[in-house]
This record gives structure tokens, sequence and C-alpha cells, in this order.
């Protein structure tokens, strides 16, 4: 958290945004793009065609060592142990009330593990996989190689085709949460089958120092299908149409996985972790509140933070909300008591002087064509 | 793109004086900057606007946005194809992208307004 009072830092790829003509914003405690001159028109050719994103401000965290498995498995809420080599899983790390202290994707390395979590957790992160490897005494490493990974997301229905010319791996071979690696443009990389879009897609992590080369090529193999350079105006948009959470709006440290319809992805019965007794015991008498999905059936936008009534009375608050490019309709994600909280509910949000009614709906509010 | 027959006013809205009143909305650099713009809020027919004082809200994307009367006077039309076209607004901003027509304007207003050129070196435009 420290980056964010000093210069903002840079990705490999800044001077190349600066060219797109892209709008640079500060963003935990990095300078990023939020669009090269229209989201909508990003947030369209991500779920048409293909667009890229740059992600290198995200942290990318190896643990190595006889225990890395012991101890990720520790750490972490998700059961990793069963795992294949290249195999990848949606986790938590939660602190000892089960609050969540990130959530992030890991990946089974031959020798370990790749967890790639939030930029604006990434000092967090690392003191807290810090602080419990020392308390528990674990045999692993903790190897914090955000500043030398870049990592560039090409997402879409068209990506694997634009990507499939430019890599040596079988992209067909490669199924959805499944990382390889290979070479893009010539350059080593990890190739991931993962996104945060809701459409199929890439994440391709590689050596800074070659994050250009990988850019342009995936840009020039692209133009045949209007590729966009994507900013994290979009990837917001995209990723609230496919109903995933974003750590600072749907999850903190105050939200437990149950209440954010995460449950499925607690393995109590793994053993012993951090967080385990809390979670249990949550588990055991369910959440008090619920993430739900809301459509809004009048005129306006539910934003962040605008409280959400039944009856008049404020019963919760909505957490993200935006005009769905892709639907034509207000949607939202809002907590409600966990009483409250069922699909076809009705309830209204307070959008500055008015109430605009709104139904629960079930989430996504987006699914790919399959 | 600033035109020479209006006023702006320094939250960047525009006013253009027409028979019998003005017609009003928001400059090409307040739409640029706002970004692709999906919802717009106005004022019913009849309301009564005072100058510089918030009348309705524009929403872009990511941001939620005042709009300021730049002149005061009572709404006489507001512009409905932006209901269901908010993007008019991105497009032609100056133009079909008008907010709303005012009757019961008072030309002296205008004098607290900035011209073209004040506009211009305000926004940095060229």
């Amino acid at each position: 958290m420290t980056a964010a009072a000093e210069t903002p830092l840079r990705t490999p790829l800044h001077a190349t945004h600066l060219e797109h003509g892209a709008r640079m914003v500060p963003f935990a405690g990095w300078e990023m793009p939020i669009h090269y001159g229209s989201i909508l028109d990003e947030h369209r050719a991500v779920r048409s065609g293909v667009g890229l994103f740059d992600l290198s401000h995200m942290g990318e965290i190896e643990i190595r060592g006889p225990e890395a498995m012991a101890f990720t498995r520790y750490a972490v809420v998700s059961d990793p142990a069963n795992l294949e080599v290249g195999q990848a899983q949606y986790s938590m790390l939660c602190q000892a009330d089960g609050g969540i202290i990130d959530d992030l994707i890991l990946y089974r390395l031959p020798d370990g593990y790749l967890l790639v979590c939030n930029a604006a957790n990434h000092d967090v992160v690392v003191e807290h996989l810090a602080a419990l490897r020392q308390a528990a005494d674990f045999d692993a490493r903790i190897d914090d190689r955000s500043s030398r990974t870049a990592l560039v997301a090409p997402q879409g229905p068209a990506a694997a085709e634009v990507l499939a010319g430019l890599t040596d791996l079988d992209l067909s071979d490669l199924g959805n949460y499944r990382a390889a690696r290979g070479q893009v443009a010539g350059v080593d990389c990890l190739v991931a089958r993962t996104g945060y879009t809701g459409e199929d897609g890439f994440e391709l992590f590689c050596d800074s120092r070659r994050a250009r080369t990988i850019w342009r090529a995936l840009l020039e193999a692209g133009a045949a299908h209007d590729i966009q350079p994507c900013g994290l105006g979009c990837r917001d948009t995209l990723r609230l149409e496919a109903g995933m959470p974003l750590y600072g709006n749907e999850l903190d440290r105050s939200v437990n996985p149950y209440e954010a319809n995460l449950g499925r992805v607690v393995k109590l019965d793994k053993g012993e972790f951090a967080g385990r007794a809390a979670l249990a015991a949550i588990q055991q008498t369910g959440p008090r509140r619920r993430l739900v999905g809301l459509q809004l059936a009048g005129d306006g936008i539910a934003r962040s933070g605008y409280p959400v009534l039944i009856d008049g009375q404020q019963v919760g608050s909505v957490t993200s909300g935006t005009m769905s490019p892709t639907l034509g309709h207000a949607v939202a994600l809002a907590y409600l008591p966990s009483g409250e909280a069922a699909v076809g509910g009705q309830v209204e949000v307070a959008i500055r002087d008015r109430q605009v009614g709104a139904e629960q709906v079930k989430l996504p509010f987006y699914r790919r064509p399959q | 793109m600033v035109s020479d027959d209006r006023r702006y006013s320094r939250e960047h809205e525009w006013v253009r004086q027409t028979d019998g009143g003005a017609e009003i909305g928001i400059t090409r650099f307040a739409a640029d900057e706002l970004g692709d713009i999906v919802y717009v809020e106005l004022p019913a027919v009849g309301t009564a606007l005072r100058q510089f004082t918030a009348f309705g809200v524009v929403e872009s994307v990511k941001a939620v946005s005042d709009l300021f009367a730049p002149v005061s006077g009572t709404v006489a039309a507001i512009n409905d194809e932006l209901r269901s076209h908010p993007e008019l607004l991105n497009s032609d901003p100056e133009g079909a992208g008008w907010l709303c027509r005012l009757e019961r304007t008072d030309a002296a207003e205008l004098d607290a307004l900035l011209d073209a050129a004040a506009y211009a070196d305000l926004t940095g435009s060229p």
C-alpha cells in the first residue's frame, strides 16, 4: 500500500498505451489505462471479437520449496493439493475471523504454486504470506516476482484464433483454467486460459522486458479480428456482467466468502488452514447477508454505495452497478440480509431523490454462448 | 469545435440564444472528458432553473456528474431523444445532443459566461 502515496508505478507497456491514445488513471498505486477512447467499444470488442489487456499491475507470487504444497494449502481457503500441474484454481486468503484479505488465482507449477493477486493488495498479501509461513514454520519460499513479470491478456471469442498463430502450443489441448509453458511471438510465457471477462481468453505471463514484443505481435495478428486495446473501464463492466466480484467493491475484510456466494471455494474438510475455525462457524449458522444480482426496472443506474430498500427501509447497499452494455439495462450487485435474498424478490434502490424498483435476478447477468 | 454564437460556463455547459429563449447543453470538451454517456436525467417541462445551479445528471459508464444551468429560465422542452440515445451527447453534444430549451431567460446573465475564445483558453483547446 506504500506505492499509492508515491510516484505511481508504470507497467512495461506504459509508453505503448500512450501511443495508442490511452486515458491513464491512478489505480492501486499504478498508472493504468482506463480506456483508449471508448469503454463501450472496448467492452463490445471483448464480447464479439477480441480485446487486449495489460494487467501487469497484478501481483505474481511463487511459492516453492519442500513444503510448498502444505504451506499453500494452509494459507488459502481452497484445496490446491489435488490440482494437476498447469491447473488453475480460484481462491482466497482469509483472516482469523473469516474476512477476505484477497481473492486470487493460483496455478500449480511443477515445483510449487503461482499466486496471482490484486494489485491493490499486493503488499498486504506478501506480508500476510510471510507472517503465516513464519508462524507455522513451513519449509517454503515466497518469491515475489511481480516487478519482473508482465501480464498481457487477449480476451474474447476470437482470442484463441489470434493466439494460435503466434504460439507453439496446441491451444485445443489447453482447457479452461489450464496453463502451460510455451512461446508466444518467440517469448517464453506461462500461457493460461483464464480471465475476468466472462469470455474465452488467455493470460500470458512473461518477463517484463518482453511484454512489448508480445503486445505488438498480438495487435498485429488480431488486426483481422479488429483487436482492440482494452482498459480497466471495460474490465469492470465485463466482470460485472459476468457476475464476478471485485475486491474493494464486493469483497473486503468485513466480508466472508459465504456472504459473497463463494462458499463453494472454501474446503473445510482439508484440515487446518488460516481462518478455518471462523469459516466453519459461519458455514454452520449461515451468513447474515448475501450478495445478490439486481436488475433495475425503472430509469437510472444503481451505483456503488446507493441504499437498497424494502418497504421504504434500508436493508442493504449496492456494491457495484452499471448500465450493462451487452444487456442494455442497468444491473447491480448488492448485499441483502439472507432472509431477503431470493431470486425474484423485489427491492428498491435509492437513486438520488428517487426510489427505483429492482428485481433480484440469477447471477451471472451474462453468460457467454456455448 | 467551439462555435461562436454560444456562451460557455466554467462547468462546461453551453447556451445558445434562440427566439424567445435559449437552448442549453454540455460542451464537446465535457462530453470527451466524461467518455461514453449512458444515461441522462433531465428536469420536467415547467421546472424553473437557476443559473449555476444543478438541474440534472449525466452518467457515463464510470461516473455520475451534475449538470449546472448556464442561465436561469423555465424548461420549455427537453430533448426526448436522449432517453433512448444518450450517445448523442458524445457524437453531437453541441447539436443533436442539446439538453433543454428554456423560456423566460435573462440576456443579462450571459455576461457572466465565457465567449468561445475564453472557453477555448479554459479548456486548452486549439
